[in-house]
């Protein structure tokens, strides 16, 4: 073996490092070794590796197709109004074909009238609000998106605006589309999030003297162990995962 | 805990907890002092007209309702909280089973959901997405009966609620062939489907077909003209485009508001683009357009079914991808549907790395890269939407569906206040909310 022969491990040049993920984005986790063995059972020899599982960062214009009219008339709109779209829009994100707005909480209402009220927006149906409970995510544990559609145009947006654990609080879009009454009732009594001007929020689906929000990542899911052909199968939330 | 409403007392079965404070008890004395004729009813939760344990609160005075709520949440059963336990293939056998009525609508779109996260939408062969179209059809059928045998039931016209389980039957036996199971199916799985149309089936198909175009004038001929059917439900639970729009109603009630919209037409998915059929409207706004509405919806889905079957070309029904596949092979053993002892027999006898391939996929499950989607589907009842997160790992992290059934039935108060209490059970019937969708 000649000695010109390269030698791979010594290579260190960008291209011949194996594909890193970009540090962009929000950390929701970090996982650690390969195949989710989390007793330190993993003996395949990747059991130190570190990740990093990062959420989709936002998006550089142009985003592309009829997104970037859609963020100039909102930003436009905002403008109008005598609002900073920065201030406004905390990041937009573009991900598999859609397109994210991540709203200030304290704007939430103005941007949610102007996207339903402009002419060039129009986003006449909102199809509700999603929880999301993210306890990674320090600060802004709690996520509420929301799908906004625009018949007039055929375009489909989402919103997202979160708030901290320690105030789970975000204004209420009721008065701007009533049909988010009982969407945030929902997202209320599972994740509890506080929607402050909502007519009525109370629980919806749990019984009312319920205690705790069983959405929430730290709500555990409960469960009896059971008998399967002569096994004890683990409650569900006990099993093996290997996220 | 306790909270500002609700103080707790202690009791040999635990704490009990009373609502009290705020301003309940202004509440309870001016109800007090309130009109002799003001009666609250309790309709449900355990009520023949209420489609399930939905609990109505109305506020009688005389016949007339003067205030309509909906208790709901007697259904709740964390099926969105359990998915997040399951890995991403096991969350088919749970969604099939919120709204009870449209399976193949809930596992296709929370299928369309992963896929879109997967990104591998473009990848689904043709053949999985002809048949989840011709199963989608057929369910839009069969939802669609039932809700007019039931509403009729309620009208007290139970030739029609007769006719209508007469039909549904045909399709769920259709069902039964090709899935296994007459409900619950968890037939339609991320990447495809869990198993090709047996033989037989197009035939069978074909020949419901006939039966059923048959069948549909039945419903013309006993319902559409009839004087006492029509005084019951025409100017019923109105709802006009701007209350659809406000509470976010979709489905027949906003058609019947005079407005086509159907994702069908205005978002494809499954390649709906390529079939020719008509989005039906009326413009009474009421309990009767949507009757109508629904019928005609009937038509236009034997229409699509018909497509369906003419478009099916051999090929594979799941992904060519063997990381996200199913591995398993189906076959019919003496004791039902099973693992095909063949298929089981070549990866332990021969194959090492098939039989790891095949346990990883099964117990482990694929991973799905990080990011959310949301995917929406026509649904039988207005828009059916999923929004799927995933955090990088084998499970979901967070499944949220946006019921139709859920989101329309809150339309019921602007629909019933002001109205006859008779009126209140044909307008929730016109709503046909199931609740297994609603309460998830």
């Amino acid at each position: 073996m000649s000695d010109e022969t390269p030698n791979p491990e010594k290579e260190l040049s960008e291209q011949n490092l194996p594909g890193q993920r970009g540090d962009h984005g929000e950390e929701v986790r970090v996982q650690r070794g390969m195949f989710g063995a989390q007793s330190g059972a993993d003996t395949s020899g990747y059991g130190g590796l570190v990740r990093s599982i990062r959420l989709p960062g936002p998006a550089t214009r142009p985003y592309g197709g009829w997104f970037d009219e859609v963020a100039d008339e909102l930003e436009g709109a905002l403008e109008e109004q005598g609002l900073l779209p920065e201030n406004a829009i905390e990041k937009t994100v573009v991900d598999r074909d859609e397109l994210t707005f991540h709203i200030e909480r304290e704007h939430l209402v103005r941007v949610a009238r102007t996207l339903r009220d402009d002419p060039a927006l129009r986003f006449e149906l909102c199809t509700g609000v999603s929880g999301v409970h993210y306890p990674g995510d320090k600060g802004r544990e709690l996520h509420a998106v929301y799908h906004l559609r625009s018949l007039t145009h055929g375009r489909l947006i989402r919103l997202e605006v979160s708030a901290p654990d320690a105030d789970p609080r975000i204004p209420s879009l009721v008065a701007v589309y009533p049909t988010n009454d009982w969407h945030e009732r929902e997202t209320y009594d599972f994740f509890g999030i506080v929607f402050d001007g909502h007519p009525a929020l109370t629980r919806i689906m749990m019984p009312d003297d319920w205690q705790g929000h069983p959405q929430r990542k730290d709500y555990p899911l409960g469960g009896i162990a059971v008998e399967y052909k002569g096994a004890q199968i683990p409650a569900p939330d006990q099993r093996r995962s290997y996220s | 805990m306790t909270t500002p409403h609700a103080s707790p007392r202690e009791t040999t079965e635990g704490a009990v907890y009373t609502v009290t404070g705020g301003d309940w008890e202004e509440v309870v004395q001016s109800a007090a002092k309130a009109d002799d004729e003001r009666i609250i009813v309790n309709m449900g939760p355990q009520h023949p007209s209420t489609h399930g344990v939905l609990r109505l609160i109305l506020e009688i005075d005389g016949e007339t309702v003067t205030e309509a709520r909906c208790g709901i949440g007697y259904l709740h059963t964390g099926i969105e909280k359990n998915l997040e336990y399951r890995t991403w293939t096991q969350g088919t056998t749970f969604v099939t089973r919120m709204d009870y009525l449209t399976s193949f609508y809930n596992e296709t779109a929370y299928c369309l959901g992963v896929e879109r996260l997967l990104g591998i939408t473009d990848q689904i062969p043709d053949r999985a997405s002809v048949i989840r179209v011709l199963l989608m059809e057929l369910n839009r059928l069969s939802s669609h009966l039932v809700c007019i045998a039931t509403g009729g039931m309620e009208l007290g016209a139970t030739t029609i609620m007769i006719y209508g389980f007469r039909d549904r039957e045909m399709i769920l036996d259709l069902y039964e062939l090709i899935t296994g199971l007459r409900m619950n199916h968890a037939f339609i799985r991320p990447g495809g489907l869990a198993q090709d149309l047996p033989p037989g089936a197009v035939d069978a198909v074909r020949e419901f077909v006939k039966t059923m175009k048959k069948n549909l004038p039945e419903y013309d001929k006993l319902a559409t003209g009839n004087p006492i059917f029509k005084a019951r439900m025409q100017d019923v639970g109105h709802l006009d485009l701007t209350g659809c729009m406000a509470l976010g109603a979709t489905g027949p009630i906003l058609r019947s508001a005079g407005l086509p919209h159907d994702l069908r037409k205005t978002d494809p998915y499954c390649g709906y683009e390529n079939y020719e059929f008509d989005i039906p409207t009326a413009d009474t706004c009421d309990s009767y357009g949507r009757f109508l509405v629904r019928l005609e919806e009937m038509r236009q889905s034997l229409r699509i079914v018909e497509q369906c079957l003419d478009r099916l070309e051999p090929g594979p029904v799941m992904v060519g991808d063997k990381k996200i596949a199913w591995p398993a092979q189906l076959a019919l053993g003496a004791d039902g549907l099973g693992n095909s002892t063949d298929h089981i027999a070549k990866i332990m006898g021969t194959s090492m790395e098939a039989l790891i391939h095949h346990f990883k996929l099964v117990t482990e499950g694929f991973r799905v890269p990080a990011g959310q989607a949301y995917a929406a589907v026509e649904s039988p009842k207005g828009e059916l939407g999923v929004h799927v997160v995933s955090d990088g790992g084998t499970r979901p992290f967070r499944v949220h569906f946006r019921d139709p059934s859920f989101t329309n039935l809150q339309a019921m108060a602007a629909m019933c206040e002001g109205g006859q209490v008779a009126d209140v059970i044909v307008a929730v019937a016109s709503i046909d909310p199931v609740m297994g969708g609603v309460d998830r």
